[in-house]
């Protein structure tokens, strides 16, 4: 049975439909595997080889992975939430009740929404913090620190943009708490808390504006950064090593 | 005259007849110079199985997060009626806390501010690439110069009531003042290592506790007026 399965797979890495989608073709050959990361648009942003070391939990704890999987996490319950959800005033709150009564698993789909976005924010900290204490933003990576710099600035208005969508009182004070400070910017602030807002106070125009930010602009942005983020770590020579204590170089 | 030339000095744009490839590797600047003997391995599958393993445990996790606890939802929001306390997001709750001691441009617009633009040049500092313990070099100027600094900055908290971030501070100022008496040449440790330190690390870890005290106050031991509350009585 399982040399049937196996026949079958192979059939179907040798056929013409297969070769023409997956270049590489079949061979489990390190030239076979170093094509399948080179001939993929998405793998190719990583590098052919990794260092050994570097793939232990302790180099890199995973951080910048598991924020890419929160991120992944965040994308499919987002789109999904979004078939539920009318971005207008009162309606977006009663869509919130209908995922609590009536849609199915849409309590769970927004709890997991929720819960990654706060698991987001917090890796994506956790994630500088242990760039900053490795010393991984050195000569040449100095810019790809900046580039991190901007995700983590986008990731804090993600969630922020986020959080009015539900058009309860905790997201509507929330959201009027922060606007306000952007109103404290000198000479400009009320003109840029007004043009965050479309309006002087938070109300449905802020509620679109929010929307269009947290579905498009902002993940759109964020995804071309990433793009970015993750192809310079590749021209940089791969994660960030250390140098090998000199009690080690010796053996 | 010289005799005239059977060739052509230029640059030519076709790579089959111009294939000039001259790449300068000045010693120890590239990491693959660095590690020309390192052990590595292939990204498919092996890293790609890694990251996808770390990132399942991670889906288990949020799952589990999802199944047990439920995202909160109030009442429909009513601008006629302000919660007391109105809380921002808690990731946003150590500088609303920061608000209650200084006026919204500072403390709104200022601090994070600056915040945001020290981040980005931290990489660009010289400090940072030799990576020197704070006090190998010039060591008096520099003892003097802390002293001073962390006394001003003590003082101006107490001057702004801000006496929740008084401790960090304080801390941080007891740990320099060892690193300060440590030599170069004691015996390796917790105060070697923390001679070792370079200034970005002393004001990155200060800004980490600082960060996680203001936000942690905010978040749980602030209630109506924004009064000090306990957690567990509310």
């Amino acid at each position: 049975m399982a040399n049937d399965m196996q026949h079958y797979v192979d059939e179907l890495h040798r056929s013409r439909v297969w070769r023409s989608i997956f270049r590489s073709g079949e061979g489990d050959s390190n030239l076979h595997r170093a094509q399948a990361v080179q001939n993929n648009v998405f793998l190719h942003l990583f590098a052919v080889k990794s260092r050994r070391r570097m793939l232990e939990f302790n180099a890199t704890w995973y951080l910048g992975t598991l924020t890419l999987g929160t991120f992944f996490v965040l994308v499919v319950t987002g789109i999904l939430l979004m078939l539920y959800y009318h971005p207008s005033v009162p309606q977006a709150y009663a869509d919130m009740k209908d995922l609590q009564f009536a849609v199915s698993s849409g309590v769970f789909l927004r709890n997991l929404h929720r819960w990654s976005a706060h698991a987001m924010v917090f890796l994506v900290f956790a994630h500088m913090f242990k760039v900053f204490y490795r010393g991984a933003y050195r000569t040449p990576r100095e810019f790809n620190w900046v580039i991190g710099v901007v995700l983590l600035l986008l990731t804090l208005l993600l969630s922020y943009t986020g959080y009015l969508l539900p058009w309860d009182q905790l997201s509507y004070w929330a959201v009027t708490v922060g606007s306000n400070i952007a109103s404290a910017v000198p000479v400009m602030g009320s003109k840029i808390r007004f043009l965050m807002l479309g309006g002087n106070s938070v109300n449905a125009n802020a509620l679109l504006r929010f929307y269009v930010l947290h579905c498009m602009i902002l993940p759109l942005t964020a995804i071309l950064l990433m793009a970015i983020h993750f192809w310079r770590i590749r021209k940089d020579g791969g994660l960030y090593a250390p140098e090998k204590p000199a009690s080690q170089e010796e053996k | 005259m010289s005799e005239p030339k059977d060739f052509t000095v230029g640059i030519g744009s076709d790579y089959r007849k111009a294939p000039v490839r001259v790449a300068f590797i000045t010693r120890r600047t590239s990491p693959v110079v660095k590690f020309r003997d390192e052990d590595y391995v292939m990204s498919f599958p092996e890293t790609l199985l890694h990251a996808a393993v770390a990132v399942e445990v991670l889906v288990v996790l949020l799952v589990w997060l999802a199944l047990s606890w439920n995202a909160p939802l109030e009442q429909l929001a009513d601008p006629m009626h302000t919660p007391n306390p109105a809380k921002a997001p808690w990731y946003f709750l150590g500088l609303q806390e920061l608000l209650h001691y200084f006026p919204p441009v500072v403390a709104g617009v200022l601090v994070p501010g600056l915040v945001v633009m020290a981040l980005v040049v931290i990489p660009y500092f010289n400090i940072n690439i030799e990576a020197d313990g704070v006090f190998t070099k010039n060591r008096k100027r520099r003892i003097a110069i802390s002293s001073v600094v962390i006394v001003a900055l003590l003082i101006f908290l107490i001057a702004f009531d801000v006496y929740v971030a008084l401790p960090a501070t304080l801390l941080m100022g007891i740990l320099l003042f060892i690193a300060a008496r440590t030599p170069s040449d004691s015996p390796p440790g917790f105060r070697r290592w923390l001679a070792s330190k370079p200034l970005s690390f002393w004001i990155m870890t200060w800004f980490l506790i600082e960060l996680a005290v203001l936000t942690g106050v905010g978040t749980f031991f602030r209630g109506p007026g924004w009064s000090w509350v306990l957690p567990w009585r509310s």
